[in-house]
């Protein structure tokens, strides 16, 4: 009796204040999908991040034939020179800090940039002596890029100490700017949420005083009094929720997903299955502030 | 059941008080009429007894509780010891005469079972077998205070508070209303109605209690409504 009789009540109250209602749905629909989407954002640079700095190194350019850097006036690194900086990065003070080293000679790197670029125009403009022998350096700690740098700058024979975390950065925050974005969009939207949900319950109270004045008068309970309101908030926050899941379920399948297998596999990016995860969040966060909301609004309209 | 102990209300600070040092004792089973002018604080004694609102100072006591110090989730519980009516009725136009007095079960949680069996049984007491499936508009104003009185009763509570029942009702209508209300203070429920009605107080010769400007002026047992008129 008491459940079916809250739901009917909740159901009036619904559709009496329906253009209210689906305000609610709106609004919650949209600031939820912001606060998703920055959430997946930040989901998706941790991800990126993870995947490019395990494969980032440092590139230790050895001087070329014809330099114009002035510490390479002496021309091209010498033998000497190479196995110099070979015994530095096994001494004990960076060993440590290094996982693997590779030495590419001039020979490998024009043969890596002749694939490359294979029937380029670029191509016919260089030859192998212009090319850079190189250390690859891959660090245990990517961050330690700078003890690194440090030690080998300037020493004879070496043009420049290049960190290609540093090509990576500006991507970074540009997507880290983008989460703030949608971010700061989240919380505009939903304090607009909160406005409107009060907004809602209190037409929605007034609108139904002659009822809650009787149920006062005939000792209904104040939760008995203030449920159906507080779940009418909660129902159209839920209605809300799940339209914003489902929009950010499609958005990560058909947009992210879709053009990852097209375009760039070697790209990790976010899943349908982080969706999911965010979902039951994202829900229980619109649920709780429109409960609140309306709890808050009641005790100043329904009073004892 | 119902007792006053110097009790005064003030509304606004400063402003003269709506009820003034009030001393009164009603018993259970007794019938009680509340007599004297508009603004005499007839509804501030009947709002003070629902704890509506609360007294300024001294004590109010209702159905053996304290009413100064009852927490505000104990009310609910409260009320379900009073019943109330009023001049305007305060039906839901949407609800049928059976839902009307079914809605005070419903919102204290009652099961179904016992709201098929008590709401009949309080329509019959009112005289209003018969019309379950009418709507309030569909009704004269004696019939849609039967079912007001119905809902009131439907709880069973004790104590029977009307705010002027007869107020909107022509003598005729008020008599049968008057005889309703008797019945029910027979069978043992403690009944106060607030009336500026003179031929009904006349009429019955029940306890008068008179106010006039917040004081209690009059305390007579089988009163008339007064000389002072």
């Amino acid at each position: 009796m008491r459940f079916q009789f809250i739901a009917s009540e909740i159901w009036i109250g619904l559709r009496r204040n329906l253009s209210m209602t689906v305000a609610v749905i709106i609004v919650t629909f949209v600031s939820l999908t912001f606060i998703g989407s920055a959430a997946l954002l930040q989901t998706q640079i941790g991800k990126f991040k993870d995947d490019w700095y395990g494969k980032v190194e440092v590139s230790v350019l050895l001087c070329p034939v014809n330099s114009a850097k002035p510490v390479c006036a002496s021309g091209e690194a010498t033998s000497e020179q190479i196995a110099q900086i070979e015994q530095v990065l096994e001494s004990p003070e960076i060993a440590p800090e290094i996982e693997t080293v590779t030495f590419e000679s001039k020979a490998e790197a024009w043969e890596s940039f002749a694939d490359r670029f294979e029937g380029q125009w670029l191509l016919s403009q260089v030859s192998e002596e212009d090319m850079n022998a190189s250390f690859r350096i891959k660090l245990t700690d990517p961050s330690n890029y700078q003890v690194i740098a440090d030690i080998l700058t300037g020493r004879a024979g070496v043009e420049e100490v290049q960190d290609q975390r540093q090509i990576l950065e500006p991507i970074f925050r540009v997507l880290g700017g983008a989460t703030l974005v949608a971010a700061g969009l989240a919380a505009v939207m939903l304090l607009a949420a909160i406005l409107l949900i009060t907004t809602t319950i209190r037409l929605s109270a007034l609108s139904r005083r002659r009822e809650t004045g009787i149920m006062r008068l005939v000792g209904a309970s104040n939760f008995f009094i203030r449920l159906p309101f507080m779940l009418e908030g909660a129902i159209a926050a839920l209605i809300g929720g799940i339209l914003s899941v489902t929009g950010l379920w499609f958005a990560v399948k058909y947009l992210v997903q879709a053009q990852q297998s097209s375009t760039m596999q070697w790209v990790p990016v976010v899943t349908t299955s982080e969706v999911w995860r965010l979902a039951p969040w994202l829900i229980i966060t619109a649920v709780a502030v429109a409960m609140v909301a309306s709890a808050l609004t009641l005790r100043r309209y329904l009073k004892v | 059941m119902i007792r006053f102990d110097n009790v005064t209300k003030v509304y606004a600070r400063g402003a003269r008080p709506a009820l003034h040092d009030i001393s009164l004792e009603i018993e259970r089973e007794e019938f009680v009429f509340l007599v004297g002018a508009s603004g005499s604080g007839k509804s501030t004694f009947l709002r003070l007894v629902l704890r509506e609102e609360r007294a300024t100072s001294g004590t109010v006591f209702v159905a053996g509780r304290d009413l100064g110090n009852l927490s505000n989730w104990k009310v609910p519980a409260l009320r379900r010891q009073i019943g109330a009516v009023f001049q305007d009725f305060r039906l839901l136009p949407n609800k049928t005469v059976f839902e009307n007095v079914a809605f005070a079960l419903q919102v204290t949680g009652r099961p179904r079972h016992q709201i098929r069996t008590t709401v009949p049984e309080a329509l019959e007491l009112v005289g209003l077998a018969g019309k379950e499936k009418r709507r309030p508009h569909e009704l004269s104003g004696g019939e849609q205070q039967r079912v007001a009185i119905a809902r009131a009763m439907v709880n069973r509570p004790p104590i029977l508070l009307a705010d002027e029942p007869t107020g909107n009702l022509d003598p005729t209508t008020s008599l049968g209303i008057m005889r309703l209300l008797d019945r029910i203070n027979r069978t043992g429920t403690t009944v106060v109605m607030a009336t500026h009605d003179d031929e009904i107080v006349d009429q019955m010769r029940k306890r008068v209690i008179e106010l006039q400007t917040g004081d209690l002026v009059r305390d007579q047992s089988r009163g008339v409504y007064g000389a002072s008129r």
